[in-house]
């Protein structure tokens, strides 16, 4: 690891001054990624600005429509949050199964979708709940706010301060694991909303995306009967060790087909 | 004294101390004034080194020096050797490139070491270390185990032609052949033994020191064998008096084997120290351990079976391709040879046996023993067969083994071991039954019911251990002796330290030899301490690999226990005023045969350190013995395995849902630590057949597989709840009557694990590591066919 500045700011303000007087700077949430990288030397950040201890941005809110979670809340208190569970149990359910029980207590919501990792489980459940995501400048719908692989629509210095997830009719998330790390090779959630169904993938593309061939077919028809008659295109998916883009496909049914299958 | 401690489940003396954080590692080694080594690996599997530039690197803070191979060239530092020669099939010896500590003008694979910086501290090293600038000019490189000696290859080394470090083979052709010809029927396989990465909890570390006040050296590190490193290093690679080199190897967090050798980094911290006048220190990063630890298995075989009609094995035949890596590492030559093929009767009387065994350079980390080292190959081998024989004869797989089990012993294979005792039908029929093979049907039943498909494999393997009777060690070109030493130090008041030459690195030695002890010596267990791992303290030792340590090294402990026996036996008649003929001794008491007259243990300890009233015309004071052991036979640990796997057909996932293993160790000591030391190598076997498998990319030579995101060593949810069981015939020629037990689980579980697979899916073959992408397609290729 390299040198680098610490900081710890007292409030979002004050973290995104700092990050916006140095150009090298960084955000500190959970650093479950970005210490990792660190170390490995991928990234030398001049300055890492700690959110730690920014109140504001942690905690869940739950009103009968939806839930706000701060961006700094920790994995761990999402899966065990009553609220979450009552509202959402999909999402808490989600959380309950990010990285191991380490990353849990330090992992947050908004580090997790600042950094987008291919292989994220939050960026499913965001976009399969067609959550909005609040910063410091504006409110980014998720249809807009992932980009590409590890690209999302904040700009530099734009701080996530928390998320929103509209309540759905049901919802569940199913993920099948690499071996290895335990990342998704593939990971479905889908949702069952005022808005229609959605059905968001990740790990299977450069980055979370929905599937409109599974999103028609869960349209016309909520059964795993439905989810399994598609045929998910493998263009574009990504390929490696792991898996290839046809298996990646075909898991994209299966976990699909048993995502269903578990609340239809 | 109470019960017998040999056969006990006594909790582990070394644990209190592991569970607490107490343990000293070789990191946790801090010596004054120490500085730290980095070291600058080649990113190319194949390069020429144009130049090297130092300047920005000796430049940056802390930094105190900065060598090269031109260094150690000139300073005369040698290359490191491998300890055992194998003769080729035209009587030549292999062929044997140099190995430099630091490359010398080429860097053959990814992680080879090119120079070393040394800085005050660890992150000044990096820093600078990332300064140094090497002007590389890449060359093809070749990393197929295959097609490394094919025509076209990338050549590694000038003097070994098609990168050929030797075609060596074991049994008569024609006679084999002739065999063949005959059969009614004959099973071929197409195997891969895939490649694996030891990774043990501890990375490899070494801090050397030196001291001007006595031209010493002190090398501490993770390591299984110090005096084997000491022995190799000083006289082989940097030319120093053995006497003024001390090696340490304190706590070690496990080795598999991989711990076993010398390494560049060893030698290289050790002679720096001098050259700076400062301890050395260094402690491998696990992206370094994955490039530049030994590596495991790598074979690509085609094996044949020939049986009569009725399915007994007439003669077997194997052609073996095994990859050993860039260079030849210390054990490397004869792992595929001598650790493999003489494994290859198996359990069964199959009378003629051919194997050939070409061992190729390809620009990958060095290959050498990983847990089973050789013989969990050979038990591949075999164990597909065998499986695979039997569903091709549509016979019970359990029943083909009957029909061929050797039942009488001594039993000389034709592939030159001995087998000493065994009984095989025993061991198949304990785990028949722990399995509960008789109500497979209906759980196959239940997951078909599921839609999940059902697999039962087995693997009836054996191993060779208790390495090594010297002489034939010798004369398969073994490099050095195969014994073991121990001392008993018995103090004046009667408690007892042990020094071994076995090396302790998670086999709980401290506790099984201290069972040892005390069971024989009839005194608490609590007054025994057992000591191993520096040079300074123990007499000598071979070290721990080959699941050698009970047979070989608890041999020599009771060679010398009986040499206290004997002398404590003198003291005691003395003091007894009775014929020495007279005096039996029995848990921890010498008495006169016959009397009420005795003398408690510690008390003729006593009268040996205070010897006022004494036998000195005869004897001298004091209660110290060594002994040295050198084996008559190695061991034959036995045994079956069952494996059950469920697999969803629509993921490819296997799942294990039952594991049983029924193993013949011999006599045991510690039953608890033996089910550990088999959950342990089961838990590794399972991985190498459904998750570990190591990758380098074809074209550049990169390793895909260089960390825990990629390479999958197995977690507890990937294994079931061991069902183990042991028998025992004890082995006749140690006077335990011990086998070994350290490896077995890795031998045997691979071939279980892919006979349960292959059932289940209904196929001839899948190439392990069984991943779940790789079922998958198996399962598409079927349906496709």
């Amino acid at each position: 690891m390299h040198a680098f500045k610490y900081h710890r700011a007292s409030s979002a303000n004050e973290a995104a001054s700092i990050v916006a007087r140095n150009g090298e700077a960084r955000f500190l949430a959970g650093g479950q990624s970005l210490v990792q990288m660190m170390k490995l030397r991928f990234v030398s950040p001049s300055d890492l600005v700690d959110l730690g201890s920014i109140k504001d941005l942690a905690g869940i809110k739950a009103d009968g429509s939806g839930v706000t979670i701060g961006a700094m809340t920790r994995h761990a208190e999402v899966a065990g949050s009553a609220e979450v569970r009552k509202a959402i149990p999909a999402l808490a359910a989600l959380a309950g199964t990010i990285g191991d029980r380490q990353v849990r207590n330090m992992g947050t919501l908004g580090g997790a979708i600042a950094h987008a990792d291919p292989a994220a489980d939050y960026p499913a459940a965001v976009l399969g709940l067609g959550a909005t995501i609040h910063t410091n400048k504006r409110k980014i719908a998720a249809d807009d706010f992932f980009k590409g692989m590890m690209e999302t629509a904040l700009q530099p210095g734009e701080l996530i301060t928390s998320v929103s997830f509209p309540v759905p009719k049901r919802a569940a998330y199913m993920k099948f694991k690499n071996q290895a790390s335990r990342f998704a090779i593939v990971g479905v959630f889908v949702a069952d909303t005022a808005g229609g169904v959605r059905v968001a993938v990740t790990g299977a593309g450069p980055c979370v995306f929905r599937s409109k061939e599974l999103e028609a077919a869960l349209s016309k028809s909520f059964t795993a009967q439905a989810a399994a008659g598609v045929k998910v295109s493998d263009k574009g998916l990504n390929k490696d060790l792991h898996a290839s883009p046809e298996y990646r496909a075909h898991l994209i049914t299966v976990m699909a087909k048993r995502a269903v299958q578990s609340i239809a | 004294m109470g019960a017998p401690l040999i056969g006990a489940r006594i909790e582990r003396k070394e644990d209190y101390r592991f569970l607490t954080g107490a343990g000293q590692y070789t990191d946790d080694v801090v010596l004054p004034g120490q500085t730290h080594a980095v070291f600058v690996r080649s990113p190319h599997a194949h390069a020429k080194i144009r130049s090297i530039r130092k300047d920005e690197a000796l430049k940056k803070p802390g930094v105190l020096a900065l060598f090269t191979g031109e260094d150690l060239a000139a300073a005369k530092v040698g290359g490191l050797p491998c300890g055992w020669l194998i003769t080729d099939v035209n009587g030549q010896p292999m062929k044997e490139p140099a190995h430099p500590c630091l490359a010398q003008g080429k860097v053959r694979y990814v992680g080879d070491h090119v120079a070393v910086v040394i800085a005050e501290t660890l992150e000044e090293a990096h820093e600078a270390a990332e300064a140094v600038h090497v002007d590389y000019e890449v060359l093809p490189s070749v990393v197929d185990t295959a097609s490394a000696s094919s025509k076209g290859a990338p050549q590694l080394h000038e003097n070994a032609p098609d990168n050929t470090c030797y075609v060596w083979a074991i049994g008569d052709k024609s006679v084999v052949d002739k065999a063949f010809a005959g059969a009614a029927h004959v099973t071929r396989l197409d195997l891969v033994n895939n490649r694996l990465i030891p990774n043990a909890v501890e990375p490899r570390a070494a801090t050397g020191a030196y001291s001007r006040a006595d031209q010493s050296y002190t090398l501490y590190v993770s390591n299984q064998n110090p005096h084997v490193e000491r022995l190799l290093m000083t006289a082989f690679v940097l030319s120093l008096p053995e006497h003024k080199v001390r090696v340490v190897a304190p706590d070690v967090g496990g080795g598999f084997g991989s711990k076993i050798y010398i390494y560049a980094e060893d030698v290289v911290v050790t002679w720096a120290a001098k050259q700076i006048n400062r301890p050395v220190k260094w402690t491998a990063e696990r992206s370094e351990s994955f490039v530049s630890d030994a590596h495991g298995r790598d074979h690509v075989t085609v094996a044949e079976m020939a049986m009569d009609k009725d399915g007994k094995f007439l003669a077997m035949r194997v052609h073996t391709t095994a990859n050993v890596g860039a260079y030849l590492s210390t054990f490397a030559s004869c792992v595929p040879t001598i650790l493999y093929a003489t494994l290859l009767a198996g359990q069964y009387t199959t009378p003629v046996i051919y194997c050939e065994v070409k061992a190729v350079f390809s620009n990958t980390t060095p290959v050498d023993a990983y847990r089973g080292a050789g013989r969990p190959e050979a038990t591949y081998v075999v164990e597909r067969l065998v499986e695979t024989a039997a569903r091709e004869m549509k016979l019970d797989p359990a029943e083909i083994r009957r029909r061929n089990f050797i039942r009488s012993f001594p039993y000389q294979t034709p592939v030159a071991l001995c087998y000493d005792t065994g009984d095989y039908e025993a061991t198949l029929d304990g785990a028949l039954k722990l399995a509960d093979v008789a109500g497979y049907a209906a759980r196959k039943k239940a997951s078909e019911a599921k839609g999940r498909l059902r697999g039962l494999g087995y693997a009836a393997y054996i191993e060779a251990c208790g390495i090594a009777p010297s002489a034939v060690a010798g004369s398969l070109g073994a490099r050095a002796g195969l014994f073991e030493a121990g001392e008993v130090r018995v103090h004046p008041t009667g408690s007892v330290t042990v020094f071994t030459g076995s090396h302790s690195h998670g086999q709980g030695h401290e506790t099984t030899f201290a069972q040892v002890v005390a069971d024989r010596l009839g005194i608490g267990i609590e007054s025994v301490d057992i000591v191993h791992g520096d040079t300074s303290k123990v007499l000598f030792g071979m070290g721990t690999y080959g699941s050698r340590s009970i047979a070989v090294g608890g041999t020599a402990i009771v060679k010398a226990l009986d040499k206290i026996i004997a002398k404590g036996k003198k003291i005691a008649a003395h003091l007894l005023e009775a014929s020495e003929s007279d005096i039996e001794y029995d848990r921890g008491v010498f008495k006169v045969s016959g009397t009420d007259k005795q003398k408690m243990f510690g008390e003729v300890a006593f009268a040996a350190y205070v010897p006022h009233n004494y036998p000195h015309d005869k004897l001298e004071p004091g209660l110290n013995e060594n002994a040295f052991y050198d084996p008559a036979n190695f061991t034959f640990p036995a045994g079956t395995y069952v494996c059950e796997v469920e697999i969803d057909p629509d993921t490819g996932k296997v799942s294990v849902e039952r594991f049983t293993a029924v193993d013949d160790f011999g006599k045991i000591i510690n039953p608890m630590i033996v089910d550990g030391q088999v959950h342990g190598g089961l838990t590794q076997g399972i991985g190498q057949a459904l998750t570990e498998g190591c990758i380098y990319d074809k074209d550049s030579g990169q390793l895909l597989t260089g960390s825990f995101m990629d390479y999958s060593i197995p977690r507890a949810d990937d294994v079931p709840s061991f069902k183990v069981d042991t028998r025992e015939t004890p082995c006749t020629h140690n006077p335990l009557g011990v086998k070994g037990c350290g490896e077995a689980g890795a031998i045997g579980a691979p071939a279980a694990m892919m006979n349960a697979i292959t059932d289940a899916l209904g196929v001839k073959d899948v190439p392990m590591p069984a991943t779940p992408q790789t079922v998958w397609r198996a399962l598409q290729n079927k349906k496709a066919a």
